[in-house]
């Protein structure tokens, strides 16, 4: 006996996943996704136009969150049609396509907190996932970044705001590591934003009073780190109350900044304050909460609890279920997938797709689309790293996570006038100087470590000074124009029209590029079963259909053509040989034609020379030979076999798969088969000239061992073989028959 | 067309405008009407509260920044007396905010039986 594990459990030890911190359910901790024992059981007491009684808790004991929900967040004209339905008549009816969004939305105004985290504890997972298809406000989804960096530089701020937004995000929250530099991140990202599109709303993340601040000025098109909690006492331990956030919600609406709440699963039982309550119901108060102090959306789904969500039983199910929460009380809905909440690339993918797949007003609330150890918020469940697979992810499914394919090109381009403009507004401004240098690598940058170490204290006398100027959008603005950016200064302009106008402040506004507002006033969600809903046009499908990785024949004609050589010379009709010692090789009808390259990347000329070498070795006559009648490798092997005074023959294909045949074989058998192209080295083809000459002597040679790869090879290679194989489809001619070549090494 | 603050219409904020450094922070900020026509339309969308919050901002709209903030400062927990909150309840009434005077004298109500006063 020994005290340790065996192998295979100390492998399954050393997985990501393993990193990941589960627990067991705990109800005294609230450590419990869906339900505990002391979530209240839902009711509703109406006297005289008053709530008396709501979950269980008479209107004396009411706490200030009951007071709030009770005195102002439900609907008492439906809470008695509402609160008498069946808990699973109304789950159905959430699901139930025939059942319209706005039937679900009159009937959810009606409910306590209670009663809805009843409701929605419900649905299974694909059912939540039809639900958020038919209940978010909006018909069009979207996604929001993060764009911050170590070291709050502006010149990187803004190349990566040109970025996100080139990428299609609409919301860019950025935040710091140093609170007195919030103004200056505002200012950068804005411009940044500005110089790539049309309409991209922005925040930068602070303490409540000083991200108000930067509204008022003007600084910021959005606020959202508006936190709420489930329970009092960490509602006061985090210095509001519902009165004071109901205020604040106003406060930024009176300067027509757009607004959301944060909440979600986990803040209560991180501060020791979930009372014994189940995280839904819980975070049920909190959208309660949300609606009734009147804010138009809410970003929950964990967001930085949700890794304590996730912790436990159902958790990820939990998660979702937040989200359902809100756009049934027909709020915007900002889903999560914001802090990362697993170490395990299986996990957090496996956690995003239902709500990617659904469709969400924000699929996340915070896509980091800087790298990692850049995201100030600390990692997202997406970030940088993870760009290219969400747009993958997209193309595989067909759905709209809110992003497209930046043309490279462009990314480069929209880089360095971002950070020129910055640079440029900075000046005009008097907040600071950069350097060229520093412009260039801030704009080719893949993340802050790419900058060296500039001076922290520019950015901080940044900050101060438009703090203490009380400079604002307006001057932004205007310092783009005079310094040459007309476009990026219209457009930080037309933002400011919009704030006057106050379309956005609706529930989940967006801007499109051409400042259009999408909100459920304009575009409202009309999902109604398959047919219906948003589905993406045309020219919108095309975006997430054409990634930049994606080749056809017509490329891949194009990098072999690069490779062509004229090394391959027809002499004739081929016959039957008569030497004994004689191998031939048949190459494919496309080789020297218009493939000259194999999947491992070694010319076809290589290969050959590589053959011809080890048949040598033997003492072998080599002869090449074309097959043009087909491509089959099995049938080019053994024509070259019949061909053969020996009888043995070497097939070849363009892509670089081989065997050797022998004259009397069927055409799917064969004596040796090298099938893993892509991983076929010199050293091997030698070794196959080797083997095809030690059989041709009828000697029986040690098969070579066929190399092993743990990638994933076919998804590596397979769009290339099949343009090969098209390409040298194209190049069979039956009538042609098999001809000798000449080969110039 | 929609009004600013200043009574410039939105259409008249223009590049050229802006070059001429004819434009001023009130001509880029909502107008407290405005705000009033958003409250109706989100009572049309089925949202009684938002249409709520919309009618206090309309009147916080009026407030300079300084007064915004220290509303807010205000109404967090333990900041401020009862007959602080009554005294600032008293001068949004005199803006006039009738309604923002009225979240504050119940919060005040609230805070009084919570535990939440200064």
């Amino acid at each position: 006996m020994t005290d340790r594990p065996v192998g295979r459990i100390r492998f399954m030890d050393q997985q990501n996943v393993n990193l990941d911190g589960f627990a067991h359910e705990d109800a005294d901790l609230g450590l419990v996704a869906l339900r505990a024992p002391a979530d209240p059981e839902p009711s509703l007491v109406v006297r005289e136009g008053r709530v008396v009684e709501m979950d269980g808790r008479p209107a004396e004991d009411f706490d200030s969150l009951d007071l709030m929900i009770a005195g102002h967040g439900i609907d008492l004209s439906v809470a008695a049609e509402a609160m008498a339905l069946d808990d699973v008549e109304l789950a159905r009816m959430f699901v139930d396509p025939s059942v319209p969004r706005h039937e679900i939305v009159r009937l959810v105004a009606g409910t306590t907190p209670a009663k809805l985290a009843r409701v929605v504890a419900l649905l299974r997972p694909a059912e939540l996932t039809l639900a958020m298809t038919k209940l978010r406000a909006r018909r069009t989804p979207s996604n929001q970044a993060h764009v911050t960096n170590r070291l709050d530089d502006p010149l990187l701020l803004a190349a990566d705001a040109a970025t996100a937004a080139a990428y299609g995000f609409r919301e860019i929250e950025t935040t710091v590591p140093v609170l007195a530099d919030a103004p200056s991140n505002a200012v950068a990202v804005t411009v940044g934003a500005a110089v790539a599109s049309a309409g991209v709303l922005v925040q930068c993340s602070v303490e409540e009073a000083m991200e108000l601040e930067m509204g008022i000025r003007g600084l910021v098109s959005y606020a959202e780190t508006v936190s709420l909690y489930g329970t009092e006492s960490v509602f006061v331990d985090g210095d509001d109350t519902p009165y004071s956030k109901a205020i604040l919600a106003a406060a930024y609406a009176s300067r027509g900044v757009k607004m959301r709440v944060s909440s979600g699963a986990g803040a209560e039982v991180l501060m020791g304050g979930a009372e014994r309550c189940s995280m839904l119901y819980l975070e049920s108060r909190c959208v309660s909460l949300a609606r009734a102090i009147g804010v138009q959306g809410v970003q929950n789904g964990g967001i930085d609890g949700a890794s304590v969500a996730s912790a436990v039983p159902r958790g990820v199910r939990e998660l979702m279920a937040e989200n359902l929460m809100v756009m049934a009380r027909n709020l915007e809905a900002c889903t999560g997938n914001d802090a990362l909440m697993s170490e395990s690339d299986v996990r957090r993918t496996a956690r995003t797709l239902p709500i990617l797949l659904a469709g969400s007003d924000y699929v996340c609330s915070g896509f980091g689309s800087i790298q990692r150890y850049d995201n100030m918020f600390g990692p997202s469940q997406w970030n940088a790293e993870d760009l290219d697979d969400w747009l993958a992810l997209q193309r595989d499914w067909g759905v709209d996570g809110g992003l497209r394919t930046a043309d490279p090109d462009d990314v480069g381009r929209l880089r360095r006038e971002a950070a020129e403009a910055c640079r440029e507004v900075y000046q005009w401004l008097g907040l600071a100087d950069f350097s060229d240098e520093h412009v260039d690598l801030a704009v080719d940058a893949a993340g802050s470590k790419d900058l060296g170490d500039p001076d922290p204290l520019v950015v901080l006398g940044a900050a101060q000074a438009i703090r203490g100027s009380g400079l604002g959008s307006l001057e932004v603005a205007r310092a783009l124009l005079e310094t040459g950016y007309e476009d990026a200064a219209g457009r930080v302009l037309d933002m400011l029209a919009a704030r006057v106008q106050g379309d956005h402040l609706q529930t989940a506004a967006i801007f499109d590029e051409s400042m259009a507002v999408l909100s459920l006033v304009t575009d409202p969600n009309d999902y109604a079963g398959p047919g219906t809903g948003y589905e993406p046009d045309e020219q919108r499908q095309a975006q997430i259909d054409a990634i930049r990785q994606a080749r056809g024949v017509e490329d891949l004609r194009a990098d072999q053509s690069a490779w062509a050589g004229d090394w391959l010379r027809p002499t004739g009709a081929a016959s039957v040989g008569t030497d004994p010692r004689e191998v031939v090789i048949g190459l494919s009808p496309g080789v020297g034609r218009t493939v000259w390259r194999t999947l491992s990347g070694l010319p076809v000329l290589e290969v050959l020379r590589e053959l011809l070498a080890g048949l040598e070795e033997e003492g072998c006559r080599a002869r090449v030979v074309r097959v043009n009648a087909t491509l089959d490798l099995g049938m080019v092997g053994l024509t070259a076999a019949r061909l053969a005074g020996s009888g043995i023959g070497i097939g070849l294909q363009g892509k670089g798969t081989a065997l050797i045949h022998r004259r009397d074989l069927p055409p799917l058998a064969n004596l040796e088969l090298y099938s893993m192209a892509p991983v076929i080295t010199p050293t091997l083809y030698r070794l196959l000239g080797t083997n095809a000459g030690r059989h041709a002597k009828g000697a029986t040679p040690v098969p070579a061992r066929n190399p092993y790869t743990d990638e994933a090879i076919e998804a590596r290679y397979h769009t290339s073989v099949i343009a090969l194989v098209a390409l040298e489809r194209a190049c069979v001619d039956r009538a042609l028959g098999n001809e000798d070549l000449e080969v110039s090494l | 067309m929609t009004n600013a603050f200043s009574g410039r219409d939105s259409a008249d904020l223009t590049l050229d405008r802006l070059a001429r450094d004819e434009l001023e922070t009130d001509d880029v900020r909502i107008h407290p009407q405005t705000l009033a026509r958003q409250a109706e339309v989100a009572e049309r969308h089925a949202n009684p509260q938002l249409a709520a919050n919309f009618r206090r901002a309309a009147e916080l709209a009026l407030l300079d920044e300084q007064q915004v903030l220290s509303l807010y400062e205000s109404l967090r927990p333990h900041r401020a007396t009862g007959e602080e909150l009554e005294a600032l309840a008293a001068r949004l009434d005199a803006v006039p905010a009738p309604l923002c005077a009225a979240v504050v004298r119940e919060a005040a109500e609230v805070y009084a039986r919570r535990g939440l006063l200064a």
